[in-house]
């Protein structure tokens, strides 16, 4: 066959419709020591970053037998091993809350946080095939993996209804701090993997790793014990930024008194990570598509 | 006219081994931070130079709007590094590009599709991750369905596609990007000639609109087809940058800048490591003389001459065997049992591979040569186009090429048993019957 059509790109072609911009769109240099983190390319692929939430969504329930259950199974039956062991047995106490709802508030945050974390840790990896093959954003990727858990969030949360009608226990103006209780909890778990995501490409250990740090932080934070079993060494657990969250997660559920300073400081540290990581997260970047 | 893209002395430095260097583990990032001081001090700037690699040095090129430009070379040269750093993939190490519109690579389509989503998710995805807005991927999503010609399977997830379908549909999105600067990396391969024409009409349809597409290819009659003007590349640099046609004959020539003979006199700078040394790479014909040019019959012997400087390692040489089109056309490791799995002892070694006659087509072949072991792999040395040699088909009548006179394409070229039946017609019987008679 002829491919006749062809030949008149051998002319040189008029330039219709082009009319180039008097600066370049891009420019393309080597980043010296100091990167920007150019929120404005962020902001331009801002679409990718919903359908990357909506491909991690759809594809995690496309082929699993229990699809959402999934997202309340686990919480659930932990929220169930925990009243049994540390609450029957252990008679560990809950601030006057009933221990299965105080732990389950606590899980709730929690599982959140820690299934975001390993998502979006691994995620720089798992998506190696775009970042050796497109620009965009790099960090949309481990961004995406955090929001694609508030699916699995909502239906967790879904879940406290029966079990606070079940306990009796009223909701307050507190609940109106959830959201942003939430979004702190985003923020940080995005902070923590995003920075985990960039290392995991370096360092193929971070895998390991992960699971060993949450199981860790899992015990530096008041899931399965209140804060207040620290008395004078509260500040110490404060310092962990999850435990303010935490705590300001039955604060807002179940109208008891926030700890502010307590929030406060999970509030910078949160963001403070969070500036630190994506500065680290744009310096590891450049080297990405070289060495993933 | 103002230029579209104007790249500035581009660079870019990979260090060799840096791919290992990836898989590192903290552990070792450790250790090696703990003796980083020591090993300032004991820093060898020779050693450091041997192990990076510029895949790109020093090239600029501007290209004008509308302009289609080929970019070709061997393997290795530098293109795909090029393309990656024009689509942002990976930065230069030194240099600048200036780009005024917006970039679409066809680098590989069908990045980012999901085998578990349907046609019509994977449009909407995969146009986002090129870098349309949701209001645009919606604007020309009929467009692309048509494009794709899969208008009947768009709602079915794209892991019950064939091979086929699944890459119309990614080139379409991609090709409606309408960038103003297209980046293709030799995707006209795919799809039936139909679709290969459509395609090749979008290209051209691009460059009308002022658009301007750069075309990597080792495809030679497509690169002359398609581009006015290509541009050269050899070992990450610019070697010539002008009308198709001539750059394209100086490619074509330039397998021949290497000859049947390489020798690294100097051991201690020949190619290699503290385990082997490669000596030298010879193209031998049967009785042992050093030739560069072969008659298509004849059986042509590749020897590599190496050291082992270190004992106790099991060694693999092998040989990498382009034609002239940059096509890579096999590949040949030592497999003699003599040697094989087996620990080598200190000493010289010369290994031979020997290419059957009446097996390559004709035409120059580069040779690269390589020292490897295979568990777990490493190379110890690997010499790009360390040898070249022709292959001449003389009109004899007894190669594969029979009685043809005309340019046979192809990268080989047996010398196939050939078999026919034949079952006569009961009236050719008596036909010949007769041609018998005749004669008699």
């Amino acid at each position: 066959m002829k491919l006749t059509t062809s030949e008149s790109v051998l002319e040189p072609a008029s330039p219709v419709g082009v009319t180039l911009p008097e600066r370049p769109l891009v420019s393309i240099k080597p980043s010296g020591a100091w990167v920007k983190l150019n929120l404005r390319d962020l902001w331009l692929y801002r679409d990718l970053l919903y359908f990357l939430v909506w491909r991690d969504v759809k594809v995690r329930y496309k082929q699993t037998a229990l699809g959402a259950t999934w997202a309340v199974v686990q919480p659930l039956f932990t929220m169930l091993v925990f009243s049994l062991i540390f609450g029957r047995l252990g008679g560990m106490k809950s601030d006057g809350i009933p221990y299965p709802l105080f732990a389950y508030a606590g899980l709730l945050p929690w599982t959140f946080f820690a299934n975001a974390v390993t998502a979006s840790g691994n995620s720089l990896i798992g998506n190696s095939n775009l970042i050796t093959k497109v620009y965009f954003p790099r960090m949309l990727i481990p961004a995406a993996a955090v929001l694609a858990g508030l699916v699995d969030f909502a239906i967790t949360f879904l879940l406290l209804v029966p079990l606070m009608f079940y306990y009796h226990v009223a909701l307050t103006w507190h609940v109106l701090l959830l959201p942003v209780l939430l979004a702190l909890t985003a923020l940080l778990a995005m902070s923590v993997g995003m920075w985990m995501s960039g290392l995991n490409v370096k360092y193929r250990d971070v895998r390991h790793t992960l699971p060993f740090l949450i199981q860790l932080w899992f015990f530096a934070s008041p899931i399965i014990y209140p804060a207040s079993i620290f008395a004078r060494w509260r500040w110490l657990l404060a310092l962990n930024p999850m435990s303010g969250i935490i705590e300001g997660y039955r604060a807002a559920l179940f109208g008891r008194p926030f700890d502010w300073p307590a929030l406060a400081l999970s509030a910078g540290l949160t963001l403070t990570s969070l500036v630190y990581s994506a500065y680290s997260f744009r310096r590891m970047e450049r080297r990405f598509a070289d060495v993933i | 006219m103002k230029p579209i893209i104007t790249a500035e002395h581009l660079s870019k430095r990979y260090r060799i081994g840096a791919h290992q260097a990836s898989y590192l583990t903290l552990r070792d990032a450790l250790a090696r931070a703990a003796s980083a001081p020591m090993r300032w001090l004991r820093r060898d700037e020779s050693a450091e130079a041997a192990r990076t690699l510029w895949a790109l040095k020093d090239v600029s090129f501007s290209v004008r709007p509308g302009e289609v430009v080929g970019i070709i070379g061997r393997n290795g040269a530098g293109k795909s590094t090029l393309l990656k750093i024009l689509s942002r993939i990976t930065e230069p190490t030194s240099g600048r590009v200036d780009l005024y519109g917006r970039v679409g690579s066809l680098l590989e389509v069908g990045t980012g599709f999901n085998a578990e989503l349907t046609g019509r998710e994977n449009i909407y995805l995969n146009g986002a991750i090129l870098g349309m807005r949701r209001t645009e991927i919606m604007r020309k999503f009929d467009e692309i369905v048509a494009f794709s010609e899969i208008d009947r399977f768009i709602d079915t997830p794209v892991k019950h596609y064939s091979s086929g379908m699944y890459m119309r549909l990614a080139f379409a999105v991609a090709a409606h990007l309408e960038p103003e600067i297209l980046l293709v990396d030799e995707v006209l391969a795919v799809g039936d000639m139909g679709f290969q024409r459509k395609c090749l009409n979008k290209m051209e349809d691009v460059s009308q609109h002022g658009r301007s597409v750069l075309f990597v290819s080792h495809n030679m009659p497509s690169i002359t087809r398609l581009c006015p003007r290509t541009i050269l590349l050899e070992q990450g640099q610019v070697v010539e940058d002008g009308p198709s046609a001539q750059v394209v004959s100086t490619y074509l020539g330039s397998g021949l800048g290497t000859t049947a003979v390489r020798e690294w006199p100097d051991l201690a700078n020949a190619p290699g490591n503290e385990i082997v040394r490669l000596c030298a790479v010879r193209v031998r014909n049967e009785a042992g003389e050093v030739a560069d040019a072969f008659d298509i019959r004849r059986p042509i012997g590749i020897e590599m001459e190496y050291e082992v400087i270190q004992p106790g390692t099991v060694l693999v040489p092998n040989l990498h065997f382009y034609n002239e089109e940059g096509v890579y056309v096999f590949v040949a490791h030592d497999c003699d049992p003599e040697w094989r799995r087996k620990p080598r002892p200190t000493g010289r070694y010369f290994s031979t591979a020997w290419i059957p006659g009446n097996y390559l087509s004709e035409g120059a072949l580069v040779v690269g040569a390589a020292l490897s072991t295979h568990d777990p792999v490493v190379v110890h040395c690997y010499e790009r186009d360390a040898v070249a040699f022709h292959i001449i088909d003389s009109l004899d009548g007894d190669s594969a090429r029979g009685d043809f006179a005309q340019p046979m394409p192809g990268v080989v070229r047996p010398l196939l048993p050939w078999q026919t039946r034949y079952i006569p017609h009961p009236q050719a019987q008596t036909e010949s019957m007769a041609v018998a008679g005749e004669r008699a």
